[in-house]
């Protein structure tokens, strides 16, 4: 087995899986019906999305594993997601921003990932690939309608800001695992990603009427199984029935 | 198994499979079948799921393996592939025919990019009432397929099954 393909799987898979989770528990807190709907629309796309990595995940690793055992049985620590899925939902604001800097980023990378030298990733993001231009055109409406919205809403978002943008960086910091599967022709290069996601947010920002803040000190660890304390109340909470009731089917 | 059995049959089978979600849609009309293939006594059917998180593509497996049995298949396997991604352009105009009747508007083109802001597709007809005079309410509607519209005209509300 390629342990570099498989975890880059497994992070893939818990980005998807963790902010599908995330998206979901808003399911009938939206403010308004159809963005409650639209949350839990991406959700569902996002949980798909994850179940496609984590069964050929899954295949690869062999023995007992299932998509099952990887979503609800591991531990935080084995967990790879960054740690921008996992901040709390907070403000609509928040949760729209997050999702923006989230999709900017997912986008260019799938749409490489169609090209992977693996070809059960390319059919994966090729499959995935339309969703997620879905959700990047959902959440760049949102952040330019509050940004450029009233006085509360543009400053909502500025908080936002203030809240996430230590978490961008961790986007595009190579893993061991990146690194790998970047030299094999898995993972296009990190850096073209950068430069498409830095377009994407200035020119959405603009528009916005928001600032890009300067460069900071930034977080990482999530795909190295570093976690903030989010992530373990979250998988807490999703996990709890196959932990409780080892097994349980419905 | 009967020798004399062809894909067609197999096919005209799977006519009588429904989307769960838009029960009027075979699966066929749907698309999702890709292929059928015959080799012994065992029945593959090839699908592919329209959206990746779409919660009727187990009950679709299920409703496949139970059709094909109650027609005398034993052995039947499933098999699910992505490449290449289902498409809207796949929805036969007999489908559409039915969606429309059912209430809900078919998807009017071909699938494209979406990827510029704001933009939505126009001109889609209510179904109610046949006006081009419409808007869209959300791109996310009631299951992952759908997009909410309202008719300025008759000033109902109604699906859209959008183009993808
Ligand atoms: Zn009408």
């Amino acid at each position: 087995m390629k342990d570099h393909l498989y975890n880059f799987l497994l992070h893939l898979g818990d980005n998807a899986l963790v902010l599908g989770h995330r998206l979901s528990e808003i399911c009938g807190h939206g403010p308004i019906l159809e963005q409650d709907m639209a949350m839990t629309n991406i959700a569902l796309d996002l949980v798909g999305q994850s179940r496609n990595i984590f069964q050929y995940a899954a295949r690869m690793k062999g023995g007992d594993t299932t998509e099952d055992t990887l979503a609800y049985l591991r531990d935080a620590t084995a967990f790879k997601n960054v740690l921008l899925v996992e901040q709390k939902n907070g403000d609509f604001a928040k949760t729209i921003l997050r999702q923006f800097l989230y999709d900017a980023y997912n986008y260019p990378l799938y749409k490489r990932l169609m090209n992977s030298s693996d070809k059960d990733l390319a059919a994966i993001a090729e499959k995935s690939i339309k969703e997620i231009t879905y959700h990047l055109k959902w959440s760049s409406e949102w952040v330019i309608r509050l940004g450029d919205g009233t006085e509360e809403s543009h400053n909502r978002m500025n908080n936002a800001i203030q809240d996430l943008w230590s978490y961008t960086g961790e986007l595009f910091k190579y893993s061991d695992y990146e690194i790998s599967c970047h030299e094999s022709g898995i993972l296009p290069d990190l850096n073209g990603i950068a430069e498409e996601w830095n377009a994407e947010v200035k020119n959405i920002f603009a528009e916005a009427g928001l600032e890009i803040p300067e460069k900071a000190w930034s977080h990482d660890g999530g795909k190295r199984g570093v976690h903030s304390e989010h992530l373990g109340f979250l998988l807490a909470e999703m996990q709890f029935l196959q932990r409780a009731y080892p097994g349980q089917e419905w | 198994m009967n020798t004399a059995i062809s894909k067609e049959d197999v096919y005209s089978i799977l006519e009588k499979v429904s989307d769960p979600e838009v029960p009027v849609l075979s699966i066929i009309d749907l698309g999702v079948v890709r292929d059928v293939i015959l080799s012994d006594d065992l029945v593959e059917v090839v699908i592919t799921p329209t959206y990746t998180g779409c919660p009727a593509m187990d009950m679709i497996e299920v409703e496949i393996k139970a059709t094909l049995q109650e027609h005398g298949f034993e052995r039947t396997k499933i098999t699910t592939i992505l490449s290449p991604a289902w498409t809207t352009d796949w929805l036969s105009e007999s489908g559409k025919q039915k969606l429309r009747e059912y209430g809900i508007a078919p998807p009017q083109g071909a699938a494209k990019s979406k990827r510029a802001l704001f933009s939505e597709e126009s001109g889609i007809i209510c179904p109610q009432c046949s006006s081009t005079n419409t808007e869209m309410v959300s791109q996310f509607g009631s299951t992952a397929c759908k997009a909410q519209y309202k008719c300025l005209s008759c000033e109902e509300p109604f699906d859209y099954f959008k183009c993808h």
